[in-house]
């Protein structure tokens, strides 16, 4: 079978040199013409007028191609973010998000409705007085689980889901380089946090601004501030709980780079979140908790003070500083020697 | 077992490759030397490997199952680190090479819920000497080269085994390559679509590329490749021109008649050797003889001729005087 193959292709080159007309990949030899005429020309380096450093070594220097760099590195970064926010399963997660601060503000709605002027209780009177104050509390509700169980998601599966599904060894031949695609893959999920966050925020105030009345806010330390001034602490706290999300990615990007099974290194990251939790109710193991990471989660409600307490948002960030670097460092080491065998 | 290293008659192989090439201008497209992977667990998957894949070459690396074909290329792609030894792709350090470098790595893989345009869209924005101006011309250049046009739109995930295959294929054509390293790149296709990736490898070649294609299957390579090297366990057993690789071996020819006899006779009195006569067949080393001589003196000596072939000696037959075995019968 085989020498009969190999003559007729031989003489399929001899024979049908006017015969253009090709199969779906059978490529006769005229195609093979076809193709070194449009190929020929073409330099050995892509766009070599373009890239300047680009040059026959392979080498990327000077100006324009640090430029391209960097835009490479945008690009990047873009192609994740769009398979992220295409992705139906994360805008699922996000959509829940959206649907907790409406459902908690219908509850609350209905609990003030019904209840007698003098019976409400301190959340609900606290509501009924600004409708900002919804987003403070659907951040207290989420921010310790459901929140972090979508950014989980994102980030576990950064590493492990492109091994897992082959992708990864592709990625790295293209070659997308381990440290840029790490960085790729982490700013991805934080953007992807802070998205979550957002979400959470605006779908909270939107409900608040449409369930309660607006007008001035009244702090945790009883004095009372516009609404100008309310959301702008808003946007205070959403910075406080994406930079929160941030820390955790990080943890959950250092898990994924342990495994070839996304769903491992998300419930990795979540059982730690649960075993905190535990940790943080255990009396006895109190000198322990400053240091675990959801115990600064919820400290964002530094921001309803008077005046702001600076000092705990700042403790906070630092402690989610210390986070980035301890994770991300274990992350890149894992990652940057890794054998790549899936 | 010792590397045997074949020089052959042809052009390429008399080139001297020798110690380490001068950056940037090689005359080979991949040379490693003492290349070692050891697993840990201490299974060495690849033992002191030195290939030399001469440029412009259609580079066969064969072995059977599970001989460190694919441990070789994910080395040369620098997706896992050697052991030991030193190796250049293009005469640079892999991770320079590499956008010059088109590979598919044990089998294909993409995104399932992106459609193949799509997919090889992510995979352009991954490599940083890619421009993304010309990425839709490339992309739409590279599907039509491998016949997925038509198929562009589709999800991944309805695509059938040979057009994943393909896509593949064209995800590693995405740029102008110097080489392209593609492995077991006819796995799991029908005999078309073997066929089809054949062309494509010798048109791809024709180009100037060179191609460094792994397979397990013998007959394969041999149809396709300018050159070849032979792995088992980890070791090189030999590399070379495939026509010096079968250089020692002689062609046969093979006659089908009733009359086995009296053509074993004839063949005889042509001078040939080696005959060997069975059930209805024969066979002798061709020699410097013309087949069709063969055939016009049998027929003149009314012998019923009832089919006639010049069996040339197969890669297998190199592989067995080698190592004594079977190709398939190593794990």
């Amino acid at each position: 079978m085989s020498t009969a193959e190999t003559r007729t292709q031989a003489g399929a080159g001899a024979a049908a040199a006017g015969q253009l007309r090709r199969m779906p990949g059978l490529v006769p030899v005229t195609e093979t013409l076809r193709t070194v005429e449009r190929r020929a020309p073409e330099p050995l380096t892509r766009d070599a007028d373009e890239d300047a450093g680009e040059g026959t070594g392979g080498f990327t220097g000077g100006d324009a191609a640090g430029g391209l760099r960097i835009g490479a590195f945008w690009r990047l970064l873009g192609s994740e973010l769009a398979l992220t926010f295409r992705r139906p399963r994360n805008m699922a997660l996000l959509a829940v998000l959206g649907v907790v601060p409406v459902i908690l503000g219908i509850g609350l709605r209905l609990a003030s409705s019904t209840a007698g002027d003098g019976e409400m209780g301190g959340v609900v009177q606290n509501l009924a007085g600004n409708s900002l104050m919804l987003t403070f509390l659907s951040f207290s509700f989420l921010v310790l689980l459901l929140m972090p169980v979508a950014v989980s998601v994102v980030a576990g599966d950064a590493i492990a889901g492109e091994a897992g599904g082959g992708t990864l060894r592709y990625l790295l031949a293209a070659p997308a380089g381990r440290g840029r695609l790490l960085a790729v893959k982490y700013l991805n999920a934080v953007v992807f946090g802070y998205a979550v966050t957002a979400v959470v925020a605006v779908t909270a105030l939107l409900t608040g601004l449409a369930l309660f009345p607006g007008g001035s806010v009244t702090l945790l330390s009883g004095t009372t501030i516009t609404v100008g001034e309310g959301l702008l602490r808003i946007l205070l706290a959403v910075g406080y709980v994406g930079a929160a999300m941030a820390a955790l990615a990080a943890v959950a990007l250092a898990l994924s780079t342990f495994t070839e099974v996304a769903i491992g290194a998300i419930a990795g990251t979540l059982v730690l979140l649960v075993v905190c939790q535990v940790v943080r109710a255990v009396p006895a193991l109190a000198p322990v908790t400053p240091y675990l990471l959801p115990t600064r989660f919820t400290d964002f409600d530094g921001v309803l003070r008077d005046p702001v307490d600076y000092a705990a948002l700042r403790d906070g960030l630092l402690s989610f500083a210390a986070y980035i670097a301890l994770f991300g460092s274990i992350a890149w080491a894992r990652f940057s020697g890794k054998d790549i065998t899936s | 077992m010792t590397p045997v290293t074949v020089t052959g008659t042809t052009q390429e192989a008399g080139a001297p490759f020798g110690a380490a090439p001068p950056a940037g201008d090689s005359s080979a497209a991949i040379v490693t030397r003492g290349l070692t992977k050891r697993f840990r667990g201490g299974q060495v998957a690849v033992d002191a490997l030195d290939l030399t894949v001469p440029r412009g070459s259609v580079y066969g690396f064969l072995g059977p199952n599970g001989s460190g074909k694919t441990t070789t290329i994910r080395m040369l792609l620098g997706l896992i680190t050697p052991t030991a030894g030193t190796y250049d792709v293009l005469g640079l350090p892999p991770a320079r090479a590499l956008p010059r470098v088109g590979a598919l790595v044990e089998g294909p893989a993409f995104y399932p819920y992106l459609s193949g345009e799509a997919n090889l869209m992510r995979f352009d924005a991954a490599d940083p000497s890619a421009r993304r101006a010309t990425a839709r011309r490339r992309i739409a250049d590279a599907l039509d080269r491998v016949g997925l046009s038509a198929a562009a739109g589709k999800r991944y995930r309805n695509y059938s085994l040979g057009m994943r295959q393909r896509l593949a294929i064209a995800a590693a054509l995405l740029g102008p390559r110097e080489l392209l390293i593609l492995d077991e790149p006819t796995n799991g296709l029908d005999p078309q679509g073997t066929r089809e990736v054949r062309a494509l490898v010798k048109e791809i070649a024709a180009d100037g590329t060179t191609v460094f294609v792994s397979s397990h299957l013998l007959a394969e390579i041999e149809q396709m490749c300018t050159h070849a090297a032979i792995m088992r366990s980890g070791r090189l057993v030999v590399q070379g021109t495939i026509g010096s690789l079968s250089a020692g071996r002689v062609p046969l020819i093979r006659v089908e008649t009733p009359d086995v006899a009296e053509a074993a006779r004839v063949l005889g009195e042509l001078g040939l050797s080696g005959v060997q006569a069975g059930a209805g067949e024969l066979t002798a080393e061709l020699g410097g003889q013309r087949p069709e001589m063969i055939n016009a003196a049998l027929v003149g000596q009314e012998v019923a001729v009832r089919g006639l072939a010049v069996v040339r000696p197969s890669l297998e037959d190199v592989f067995v005087g080698l190592t004594g075995e079977g190709f398939d019968v190593d794990g």
